[in-house]
């Protein structure tokens, strides 16, 4: 393999919003006739790193190949000129227009100059053969299932000279019949010597796929291997990454209580939601901290909206201090003390444009309602309470949240749900991309809730912060709550082993 | 002073103020200002009163693209309530009666706000583009409206109802006073309740609103009902000007004023922060401009144009980009690269 050049090569890719670097002088290489898998969590940098090479992002510093020769590509569009497609995890193709249309979009056949639909449906009809589907060229796209159109777009990117191919979770949305086909035409792709680059959050979909694999974490690299070399367990562990340090579980709620699902302050039974988790069961008791630990894609998100009214139930139920509840909006949940911070904290969190007071008083007022307005001296003192015992900076009420570090709006955040008094606090990964010191003001500031008697979900893609927070740690794995451990009888290398996968910990 | 320069409403007031000044200059007596048997006249007077139905429209319309809406029917939502008002008054035996006015007037209004309610309904719960959910109406409202006139334009002989239009009250035209009202209600509205910081987070947020437990579906159906019924007093102040329904004329293109003045009045169409006082100068501003064409002698083949003309002015003037220019010269001279700006894109779900 070594003596192939690569096909393309990227050297020192960095690409930074504002002051964050999103990607961090990371290599990437990718042979031909290879299908190479991109890893990392959420942040990682690998949507960063796939716009870079396929030109919809400018990097900062850095330098692309392509079989040797050094190219910039300032759109999509030259990129694809060059050899480079890329099929998106969204199906970016126009439903209203025919499948042949679609495949052709931008760069129909002429003939004498105008665009022939007879020549165009020819070529559609012959390149989605060659995928192996048979299907009418000139019937509409939006008429096939997801699936369909996805392998669409997939004849789309190989109809024209295809290089490389970049396939950026192309199976989300599809079920396992579909993805056979779809892994088919990658192997048939790969065996014409086009370089593949597969990103997907499904394991088992990686291993099966891919030759190598390269994973990223932070936006920076972490290493590139041998699909064959690494194992399963490493792979996690080299994504989530890991500080071998001290481990203190919590372990204040004893074990008797947390069984005793009568204590509960939340208590949940068989509760799924559609493409997330599956059946999942959960008990809280008063001034406990659940940890919830699995990859991307485990349902830990799932599970987070199942409990507090984001997502629709579809079996199951909640119930919360002693009566039952079917949540069927945040607003529903937060009235019974049941509150969510989002993983994304931009787009589901913070209203940007408003300012530090208004966001944190936002969900106190709602819940007042819209006749019963917070007098302005008292939204001001309130706010500046929590700006002051959260210590978030600048101190400033008037400020527009949006201009604050991530550290800080998690923290606006966290004082908008805390201003509600509630009883039950799920976090979706609280701490995500925010700076050291935060995230450790963070962690203590659940710890000491919970020792003044809040229960908290605590979901994170950190092992070790999980089991730092958490009383109790469950593990999910497919949609699935696989395991409930005591913190203090897990170690991250057992919890590591438990969200990989089974047994796999001793091969 | 830097902060007088930099208050949203600067450059608005700037406009508007030069575009008075323009005129003034030109022909003095526009500022002219006469009383006449305690009632007041001149050309600024008649801007406040001609003002009157797209003032309403366009606070109706803040609101609405505060939610990051659109309402494309409020013009036809006018000819209905037009319609309705001027039937009922018709087919009454006395049309100079009191009662049957304001029983009409009345009528009018709840049909505009089932109208509004409409538009709220399909746009909130139905979750269709507000642009098209509103198209709808804007396209079928007038249809509506001639259906209830029979197809005819329906006139009255009504004092009563004259008077929206073309009465006084305290010196004051009475159409101006609706206006007046309708500012202050819905300023005291804003400020005095929630509703104008929720309808903000709604419009730059809604999935972060909704999880915070914002109503966001109540707020947003409001908005619309809250334009329905502006409209549908436009809609009567305009009937009782010229005394007739004219389904086919009435409010028509307003809806398009509505959007410029909200937006000359500092209100992103992106949603969000919206000022009321700035969409009160935006409509000075277009009725001014109005005004200006008819008192300097403008053709009526060269009106459009000139309208244009200024309006882009305006807009270019107070655009970002613009405003940065003219604060470094006027400030420090920096030196600022090309393209340094990227507008957030607003994903429309």
């Amino acid at each position: 393999m070594d003596e192939v050049r690569p096909l393309l090569e990227l050297t020192g890719a960095t690409v930074r919003f504002g002051a964050d670097a999103a990607l961090d002088r990371v290599d990437f290489r990718l042979y031909p006739g290879e299908v190479h898998s991109l890893m990392g969590e959420n942040g990682a940098g690998k949507s960063t790193l796939i716009k870079a090479i396929t030109g919809a992002l400018a990097m900062d510093e850095g330098e692309l190949r392509l079989a040797g020769e050094r190219v910039s590509f300032a759109t999509p569009h030259e990129a694809q000129a060059s050899g480079i497609s890329t099929v998106y995890q969204e199906i970016e193709l126009l439903p209203n227009l025919s499948v042949a249309e679609n495949v052709f979009l931008g760069r129909e056949p002429r003939r004498g100059g105008v665009v022939s639909r007879r020549l165009m449906r020819e070529r559609a009809a012959a390149v989605l053969e060659d995928l192996g589907l048979t299907l009418d060229p000139a019937s509409l796209l939006g008429t096939h299932s997801v699936a369909v159109q996805q392998l669409v777009a997939i004849a789309r990117a190989i109809s024209a000279d295809v290089r490389v191919l970049v396939l950026d979770e192309p199976t989300s949305s599809l079920d396992l019949d579909e993805v056979a086909e779809l892994f088919r035409v990658i192997r048939e792709l790969k065996a014409r010597g086009v370089a593949i680059l597969f990103v997907s959050h499904f394991l088992d979909q990686v291993y099966e796929l891919a030759d190598r694999i390269t994973v990223l974490r932070d936006g920076e690299l972490v290493g590139e291997y041998l699909t064959g070399e690494l194992l399963r367990i490493d792979l996690v562990q080299k994504m989530l990454g890991r500080e071998i340090g001290e481990v203190r579980a919590r372990g204040r709620v004893s074990e008797d209580d947390a069984e005793d699902g009568s204590a509960a302050v939340l208590r949940a039974r068989g509760v799924s939601v559609a493409h997330g988790v599956a059946g999942a069961d959960v008990d809280l008791a008063e001034g406990e901290v659940l940890g919830v630990a699995g990859l991307l894609g485990s349902g830990r998100t799932s599970l987070a909206h199942a409990l507090t009214g984001v997502a629709h139930l579809e079996s199951g139920v909640i119930r919360i201090e002693s009566t039952d509840a079917r949540l069927d909006s945040p607003r529903h949940a937060i009235s019974l003390g049941v509150v969510y911070s989002s993983e994304n904290r931009r787009r589901d969190g913070i209203v940007a444009e408003l300012s530090v007071v208004d966001n944190i008083t936002l969900a106190l007022q709602s819940e007042r309602g819209v006749f019963r307005r917070i007098p302005p001296a008292r939204r001001r003192e309130l706010a500046a309470s929590w700006v002051d015992a959260l210590d978030i900076r600048p101190p400033d009420l008037d400020r527009p949240v949006g201009t604050l570090s991530g550290g800080n709006q998690q923290k606006v955040l966290l004082a908008r749900l805390l201003a509600l008094s509630p009883r039950v606090l799920v976090l979706d990964e609280p701490t995500r991309g925010i700076d050291v010191g935060a995230k450790v003001e963070i962690q203590n500031l659940v710890s000491e809730l919970a020792d003044n008697g809040m229960s908290v979900v605590f979901i994170s893609a950190e092992l070790e912060e999980v089991l730092r927070v958490g009383d109790r740690v469950a593990v999910m794995r497919d949609g699935r709550i696989v395991e409930t451990v005591a913190a203090a009888d897990l170690t991250t290398d057992s919890l590591l082993a438990l969200v990989a996968q089974p047994g796999e910990g001793e091969d | 002073m830097t902060a007088v320069y930099k208050h949203r409403l600067f450059w608005p007031i700037v406009s508007l103020i030069t575009l008075i000044a323009i005129n003034a200059i030109a022909r003095p007596q526009f500022i002219k200002i006469t009383m006449r048997d305690g009632e007041l006249y001149g050309p600024l007077i008649s801007i406040l009163r001609e003002s009157a139905p797209l003032m309403l429209v366009a606070l109706g319309m803040t609101i609405v693209i505060a939610t990051r809406g659109i309402d494309l029917s409020v013009g036809a939502t006018m000819a209905v309530s037009g319609a309705v008002a001027l039937t009922i008054i018709d087919g009454s035996g006395d049309p100079g009666n009191l009662g049957t006015v304001l029983t009409a007037c009345v009528v009018a209004l709840l049909v505009s706000l089932v109208l509004g309610a409409w538009n709220g309904f399909l746009v909130s719960v139905v979750g269709i583009q507000p642009i098209i959910a509103t198209l709808v109406l804007m396209l079928a409202g007038r249809g509506v409206a001639l259906l209830i006139t029979g197809g005819f334009i329906t006139t009255v002989n009504s004092e009563p109802f004259a008077f929206i239009a073309s009465g006084y009250l305290v010196a004051l035209p009475f159409a101006f006073l609706i206006g007046v009202v309708a500012i202050v209600v819905m300023s005291l509205v804003e400020r005095r309740t929630a509703l104008g910081v929720l309808t903000e987070a709604v419009g730059i947020n809604p999935e972060a609103s909704r999880l915070a437990g914002v109503r966001s579906r109540s707020i947003i159906w409001g908005a619309y009902m809250v334009s329905g019924v502006l409209a549908g007093v436009a809609g009567l102040i305009y009937a009782s000007n010229i005394r007739a329904a004219d389904a086919n004329a009435a409010g028509v293109f307003i809806e398009l004023y509505a959007i410029l003045a909200v937006v000359l009045g500092g209100t992103s169409l992106n949603g969000g922060k919206f000022s009321i006082a700035g969409t009160v100068v935006g409509v000075l501003i277009i009725q001014t401009l109005e005004s200006s064409i008819l008192f300097l002698g403008v053709s009526s083949a060269q009106s459009p144009v000139f309208f244009g003309f200024v309006v882009a002015l305006v807009v270019v003037v107070q655009s970002p980009r613009m405003r940065e220019g003219l604060a470094a010269l006027s400030g420090r001279m920096r030196s600022r690269g090309p393209g340094a700006r990227n507008d957030d894109k607003v994903e429309v779900a």
